[in-house]
């Protein structure tokens, strides 16, 4: 993937705000939806739809593309903007998200939406399919497939044994072509990952399944990308990268609070979130961070 | 005389020592062949390759074979994920623990997903036997008709379950294919017509038809012993082999209905949610008929051999023959 500079990251950045207001936009006007996961996950999927993956926006079916498995299906939010905005099907359908007709459903469909790799909602599934398909590529083409392939993850589905079975025999079969990428929010529906059901020491986990583990700032571009690199460089193991996020990651009033993690802002909130995102946005123009 | 084709069906089935084979063997031999036939078909098991005959794949073919350890849920998503990379996957275990406890899996990941996974559930039924009640799948073929998408297929014996196997692997759909652990006799031939979605005539009586029975997977036999029992005490009868569960052969059914004038159904199953009840849903809208339910009726199993068991729930020759009876004295 091409080197990261100055300019690039601000690009990236900036970006990331285009895609943060599509999602309050968007579950704005579907009146029900996920907000904080897809938020706080808007630098990570900005990252890897406008630098990382090797993809063909007007050619979603290209068979030597990456995949990306996202396995927390309701943060889809952030996978349709960030879809949309690099070029998939057109902005406007956003506004359609949870609506009678549209394909985009509530939790993604595979065949709804070109470009959407599985199905999925029901927590805990997604790491096992992304595994299904990295060891059926490596049946296939062995070492010399260029193709990755990308899980994203939340912390709450680590409750889920399912997701500790596909991690289990990723594990066993050294499967170098798979990159987890989990969103460490520490948040669930019900509260705090932590006093909901812990996983700390949660690196230990991971490692303890012989998987290669790097844990970063899941808001940091550079951060993103060098950890996707390194998981890429990674003989004979899967790389899980634990990327620490802030829930709800661009709107103050919404951040770390598990209470907005399932449910859409209203006409107020929203409007002071988008003012939110515009100082954001003026920011990282005027060389701040975001 | 009955009409039974001589060359449809074993010569020999009516014969005191007549060669048995568990339906599952059937399977195992199919998958090597599929294996053979198409590179696209994968295996992956649960820790019980032997039991599900799966090793005769995984010998011949170790490259195509994942060994997935006691973990049904992952069976099921990971063989979703092969599938969309255009694989064929064929997943084993006992039907009590898939599809019995990866029933969401397979419904999201392989059927709303569209992933033409084949799901082989094997010690189905109480003639597991000693194991008892906890690993005999009475629920299975409700749970899986139930899922849109999903074909379901359950062979009555050994050659009809090798050729289900092939056909599972030419279905562009998930299916489900039911399977005995238990030696049942060899009712069929290489030559026995079968096709997906249509029951076979295994025995009909001629002049007037009295009692229609459809029967599926390895209590076809008893079926076929019974029906010729009633036959002899003057009971009129035309059987049914239903091996394809979904989509019903709904034409076969109506005309079974038309042509008799009650019908039993006979199956290892809870009756609620199984084949009966498939059945019943044709005739209801169709052609309203009296039926007789044999099956089990919201029990569990237990211990026992199974000979046993299968007597104790009605389900042999004497209690089919009983239940026919029962079902004629209401007419």
């Amino acid at each position: 993937m091409p080197i990261m500079n100055e300019q690039k990251i601000k690009e990236l950045n900036l970006k990331a705000t285009d895609v943060r207001r599509s999602i309050v936009e968007m579950l704005l006007s579907a009146g029900s939806g996920h907000t904080a996961g897809p938020l706080g996950m808007a630098d990570i999927f900005t990252a890897l739809y406008f630098h990382i993956l090797k993809h063909k926006p007007d050619d979603p079916f290209w068979s030597d593309r990456d995949r990306v498995i996202l396995s927390n299906g309701h943060i889809c939010p952030v996978l349709y903007a960030t879809m949309a905005h690099s070029g998939y099907f057109p902005l406007e359908e956003l506004k359609t998200l949870r609506k009678l007709g549209s394909r985009l459903q509530g939790h993604p469909h595979r065949e709804y939406l070109p470009g959407i790799e599985t199905s999925s909602g029901p927590l805990g599934s997604g790491l096992s399919q992304a595994t299904g398909m990295a060891l059926a590529d490596r049946i296939d083409s062995g070492n010399s497939s260029e193709r990755f392939f990308y899980c994203l993850l939340s912390d709450g589905e680590m409750n889920a044994g399912n997701t500790w079975e596909g991690g289990m025999l990723a594990g066993k079969e050294g499967l170098w072509n798979l990159i987890g990428i989990v969103d460490r929010n520490s948040i669930q529906i019900d509260g705090f990952t932590e006093d909901i059901m812990p996983l700390e020491p949660f690196k230990d986990k991971w490692e303890s399944w012989n998987w290669h583990v790097i844990e970063i700032d899941g808001h940091n571009m550079e951060e993103i990308v060098d950890a996707v690199n390194q998981g890429k460089s990674v003989y004979n193991k899967p790389t899980m990268i634990i990327a620490h996020t802030i829930p709800g990651k661009g709107v103050r009033e919404f951040e770390r609070k598990y209470e907005w993690h399932g449910k859409p802002p209203n006409n107020e909130e929203a409007e002071m979130a988008l003012r939110e995102i515009n100082d954001l946005r003026e920011r990282i123009e005027a060389g701040g961070q975001n | 005389m009955p009409i039974i084709e001589k060359e449809k069906l074993n010569p020999h089935l009516f014969d005191a020592d007549v060669e048995q084979e568990p339906i599952r063997k059937g399977f195992g031999k199919g998958l090597l062949v599929c294996g053979e036939r198409n590179e696209k078909v994968v295996g992956l098991c649960a820790d019980l390759t032997e039991s599900t005959q799966m090793h005769l794949f995984r010998d011949k073919f170790p490259d195509r074979f994942v060994q997935i350890g006691v973990a049904e849920q992952n069976l099921a998503t990971v063989a979703s994920g092969m599938a969309s990379m255009g694989k064929i996957p064929f997943i084993t275990s006992y039907a009590m623990f898939s599809p019995g406890r990866n029933w969401e899996q397979i419904r999201t990941t392989i059927c709303y997903n569209d992933q033409p996974v084949k799901i082989v559930g094997s010690h189905a039924g109480v003639s597991v036997g000693p194991d008892g009640g906890t690993h005999q799948a009475l629920e299975d073929i409700a749970i899986t008709r139930v899922i849109p998408r999903m074909m379901v297929l359950s062979p009555c014996d050994t050659i009809e379950a090798e050729k289900a196997t092939l056909a599972a692997m030419d279905t562009s759909t998930p299916v489900y294919i039911r399977l005995g652990r238990e030696k049942t006799p060899i009712i069929t031939t290489k030559n026995t017509p079968f096709e997906v979605g249509k029951a076979q005539v295994f025995f009909q009586s001629e002049g007037e038809l009295e009692i229609g029975i459809i029967a599926t997977g390895g209590l076809v036999y008893n079926a076929i012993q019974a029906s010729k029992k009633l036959e002899d005490e003057g009971v009129k009868v035309k059987l049914l082999n239903l091996s394809t569960i979904k989509p019903i052969d709904r034409e076969a059914i109506i005309s079974l209905a038309k042509e008799t004038k009650a019908i039993l159904t006979v199956e290892e199953h809870q009756v609620v949610g199984g084949m009966g009840s498939a059945v019943a849903e044709v005739l209801s809208e169709e052609h309203p008929t009296l039926l007789k339910f044999l099956g089990v009726h919201d029990q569990f199993g237990h211990s026992g051999t199974p000979a046993e068991l299968i007597e104790e729930f009605g389900m042999g020759i004497q209690g089919i023959y009983n239940s026919a009876l029962e079902l004629r004295e209401r007419l």
